[in-house]
């Protein structure tokens, strides 16, 4: 694991988490900001797609591809397999475009962009300055990280409120700038890659996505270019009863690396949101991509009542040979999550992994997973999923490993542990496994436990109330992932585990 | 919801061509039987239960014709001391079973149950494949029920001193057998069933059994012989109190065989094992289907199933295991292993735990890979022959499902059987 050197996670960690307890309430980023706000008329029909197309000033053979996949999705049926329950969603009681008044005309830099919205993102420890680095990791100040840099794309509701460290970026040759920006200034790219993962047909919700997505982020990286700096999303949804679609596509060519990472919070609301995105990346020859997410969109009060349904469809596609691709993410958010973020190992040696944290706690439900699919020689993937069910959550585990006859000598491994923590939560595991060669080895393991009453007696002795105790022993069962997280996150996420399991105990 | 119309259409296809007997006690079963199927539909190729085996052979109206094996080989369990029961082309043969009075259990052919006024197996009829209906639908099951043409009812009220033998043989090159028994083993008795044989061409087998508290039932199964068989078979089983619950099933050959256990966990501190090994070559098709339910306190499960496949034998296991609220301090183990001879036969697993209480201990691995080659080089330097020691290391990647036999003697029978394939197939 190249990325356990680069984190600064060791010994003397748990003992900050448990001080993370103390400090942290609930969900910490449930307040919205008071703005105001411009809608597309409520619902989803051909003229909201062309209106959406239209708000973003978009090409003609843009808004053509909107509208085939709307007409697609009008054909297709909502899924229902996964092991998650909510009330049918009325598709045409939501808003499917919304933005602040202040950013009718878009703002050329960010000085000129409304302080409010500057706010909410200062508010949630998202520096839009370029001088800034991350807030919220005190110590990176003093550490090696020193003058460490990450760019960062602001989503607010249905638009990107303003990209940073754009100009630097640009010299390295890497162009980061939200999608709309990017279908009108480098259409050639955009029209070659975008759908090449996720077809407009690919399912449901991105095909949906694919008619009304709003806004997102693009990132090309060239031949043999490091990203300079790592780059960053952050997705928040303020306005109520509103969708948000966003698209992302990252592609990094030849023998290039970059790092991306992801966060999304939403306010505290009575109503449950929904949220499709679509993630698309490209990693050609020898390139190589890591994609990180925190993913704390508001859960739901304790009553289930609230909350985000998050369905989305995240797909790597390693065409190069000798190229990887690595998903890391914390779910923590969310009432209802369905997310499977998956490899298309093609090129030979080719390499992807999923290194998963799900937590569930109250009335949440998550179906989560990954698809690891060996076409090409050689290749190897590794899945570390740890899931952890508290309240009256049901989390689940949903994965396919996948050895086509052509994909000679290749390797997996999975492992799925579960944790209960309540008797009336559910652990769950689904995977599927494929195998059409006898030259590759595949490996699965799954256990399903509780929290270990010698560990947590260990604990108590030295004082500790049961409430850290089981912050401590729960950190402990994540490590492999969160060790796998840039720093960046590596703290955030160390916190929202024991967030999001307060009140789970006793 | 009604059914979609090529669901519905190849169901009635399949009715069309079914009889049910008139029989009189238990055609109420049968008739609820028939309605649940109707409900249901027969299986089709988009459902997700039967994703990796197409089960089109098995509800097409007319069973494809399969040859008849002749071998001078003895059958396996012929060296046994044993109680026959023997059903030719799914048809109770009185001349070719054993007088059928054993001490400490009673045995009637399932026809007489009416006429004989048997309670227990007229209340347990249909009942279990019935629950075992839901989370997952087995619409074969329910067409046993409905339409089974024969059968025996096992009631076990003490410790008989031999097995109880169901041999199935094959005679007619299209026969379409549907067999249904009902097994009661009472508290505190304890009893070992055998089954082998090739059956039919076509063979629908359901087996119904109800161990009440602290009584304990194995199950030694072999499915050989014919290649050209197909086969579906359910096992709905349900524990009481301290009961224990050992099943082992070895298939070997036949083109399509689909074997379903339902295991349900009702009395605290039941065991439940279910092993499987299976050896495939060329056209072979082989699905381990098994669910487990854990509805007590303090119960064990285990499921050890090991498939060895070449020349494009294809080997599916999809196994469940679900833990009720409440069900805490259960132990479930489940392990699914493949060893792929050649580079064209596949293993397909789906293996699952569904978990609702916490104070549980629950695991599940599943691998699939080639002959272990530091294993070969080994065996190779020290002047074994590659054939050999191929078969050699096959036999040791089963042994671990064939030490689930308990009886040692059994266990060896199957090991036999296990070398005598080999050496035919390498």
């Amino acid at each position: 694991m190249a990325a356990l050197d680069q984190t600064q996670v060791k010994e003397g960690v748990d003992q900050e988490t448990v001080d993370a307890v103390r400090e942290v309430g609930t969900y910490k980023y449930g307040w919205d900001t008071d703005i105001e706000m411009e809608y597309a008329p409520k619902g989803v029909n051909p003229d909201i797609v062309k209106l959406i197309s239209e708000k973003n000033e978009e090409p003609e053979w843009m808004t053509e591809w909107r509208l085939k996949a709307f007409e697609r999705w009008t054909q297709m049926e909502e899924p229902k397999w996964a092991m998650v329950h909510y009330p049918e969603i009325d598709f045409q009681d939501q808003y499917y475009y919304a933005r602040p008044k202040s950013m009718e005309t878009k703002p050329k830099s960010l000085d000129e962009v409304d302080p409010k919205l500057l706010a909410t993102y200062e508010k949630l420890g998202i520096p839009l300055k370029e001088q800034m680095i991350l807030a919220g990791v005190e110590g990176a100040e003093d550490g090696p990280a020193e003058g460490r840099k990450v760019a960062v794309d602001a989503v607010f509701d249905s638009v990107s409120v303003g990209t940073t460290f754009q100009a630097e970026l640009k010299k390295a040759g890497v162009i980061f700038c939200s999608i709309s920006e990017a279908i009108k200034e480098h259409p050639e790219l955009v029209k070659k890659y975008l759908g090449s993962v996720v077809p407009v047909s690919d399912n449901f919700y991105a095909t949906l996505n694919s008619a009304v997505f709003s806004d997102g982020s693009f990132v090309y990286v060239p031949p043999g270019v490091r990203c300079p700096m790592e780059l960053s999303t952050y997705f928040r949804i303020n306005a109520e009863n509103t969708g948000q679609f966003e698209r992302t596509l990252i592609i990094a060519d030849k023998g290039s690396y970059v790092s991306y990472l992801e966060g999304c919070t939403a306010p505290q609301r009575d109503t449950a949101q929904l949220h499709a995105a679509v993630v698309e990346i490209i990693v050609e020859e020898d390139a190589e991509v890591k994609y990180s997410t925190v993913q704390n969109w508001f859960p739901g009060d304790e009553n289930g009542k609230g909350g985000i349904y998050n369905f989305v469809t995240k797909r790597a596609d390693c065409r190069g040979d000798r190229s990887k691709v690595m998903w890391t993410q914390v779910e923590t958010g969310s009432a209802v999550t369905w997310k499977y973020p998956s490899c298309i190992l093609r090129g030979d040696d080719s390499q992807g992994e999923f290194y998963s944290i799900a937590i569930t706690n109250n009335m949440q439900q998550a179906d989560t997973g990954t698809k690891m699919i060996h076409l090409g020689k050689n290749t190897k993937s590794r899945i570390v999923s740890k899931g952890i069910s508290a309240g009256k959550a049901q989390n689940t585990y949903r994965g396919l490993v996948s050895m086509h006859p052509k994909a000679k000598n290749s390797r997996n491994y999975t492992q799925c542990d579960s944790l209960l923590i309540g008797d009336k939560c559910g652990a769950h595991t689904v995977p599927y496994i494929e195998v059409k060669n006898n030259s590759s080895r595949v490996e699965h393991e799954a256990t399903t436990s509780k929290v270990d009453d010698d560990q947590l007696f260990y604990c108590r002795q030295r004082g500790m109330d049961e409430e850290e105790a089981v912050a401590l022993v729960v950190n402990g069962f994540c490590k492999d992932v969160l060790q796998a997280l840039p720093m960046e996150f590596a703290m955030e996420a160390q916190q929202l585990v024991a967030i999001s399991l307060e009140g789970s105990v006793g | 919801m009604a059914l979609p119309d090529v669901k519905q259409s190849a169901t009635e296809a399949r009715l069309a061509t079914l009889r049910m007997p008139e029989a009189g006690c238990t055609r109420d079963a049968r008739e609820a039987a028939l309605a649940r199927l109707r409900a249901m539909g027969l299986p089709g190729r988009r459902d997700e239960y039967w994703k990796y085996t197409r089960p089109d052979t098995l509800i097409s109206p007319e069973a494809p014709a399969a040859e008849v094996f002749h071998t001078d080989e003895p059958m396996v369990f012929d060296g046994f001391d044993r109680l026959k029961i023997v059903f030719v082309d799914g048809v109770f043969s009185p001349e070719d079973s054993d007088d059928l009075t054993l001490e400490g259990v009673s045995i009637d052919r399932l026809e007489d149950i009416c006429c004989k006024d048997i309670h227990w197996a007229k209340q347990l009829y249909g009942v279990l494949e019935e629950r075992g209906q839901t989370p997952v639908q087995r619409p074969l099951a329910a067409l046993n029920t409905a339409f089974a043409q024969d059968g025996v009812a096992i009631h076990v009220t003490g410790k008989p001193s031999k097995p109880i033998s169901l041999i199935y043989r094959h005679e007619s090159e299209s026969s379409d057998a549907i067999l249904h028994h009902v097994i009661r083993v009472e508290s505190g008795a304890e009893v070992t069933i055998l089954e082998n044989g090739p059956a039919a061409s076509r063979f629908n087998k359901c087996i119904e059994i109800d161990i009440a508290d602290g009584g304990t039932l194995h199950h030694v199964r072999a499915q050989g012989r014919d290649h050209q068989r197909r086969a579906a078979t359910h096992m709905f089983t349900r524990l009481g109190k301290e009961s224990v619950y050992k099943s082992f099933t070895l298939t070997v050959n036949g083109v399509l065989t689909r074997n379903e256990q339902v295991v349900e966990l009702t009395g605290d501190d039941a065991v439940a094992h279910v092993a499987g090994a299976c050896v495939g070559d060329g056209d072979f098709h082989h699905d381990d289907t098994v669910f487990i339910t854990h509805d007590a306190v303090n119960c064990e499960s285990r499921q050890v199933f090991k498939k060895v496949l070449r020349n494009g034998a294809t080997g599916v296991f999809q196994g469940k295991i679900l833990v009720k609220e409440g069900a805490q301090k259960t132990d479930g183990y489940q392990i699914s292993q493949s060893l792929l001879l050649d580079d064209d036969s596949q293993f397909l697993a789906k293996p699952e735990l569904e978990i609702y209480a916490d104070d549980v201990a629950c695991s599940h691995g599943s691998t699939s890979g080639a002959i272990d080659e530091t294993a070969m080089f080994y065996l190779r330097s020290r002047g074994v022959p590659a054939k050999e020691a191929t078969n050699m290391l096959t036999l040791a990647f089963l042994a671990e499902a064939v030490e689930e036999i308990e009886d040692e003697a059994l266990a060896e029978d199957i090991v036999s059987r296990l070398e005598g394939w080999l050496a035919r197939h390498s």
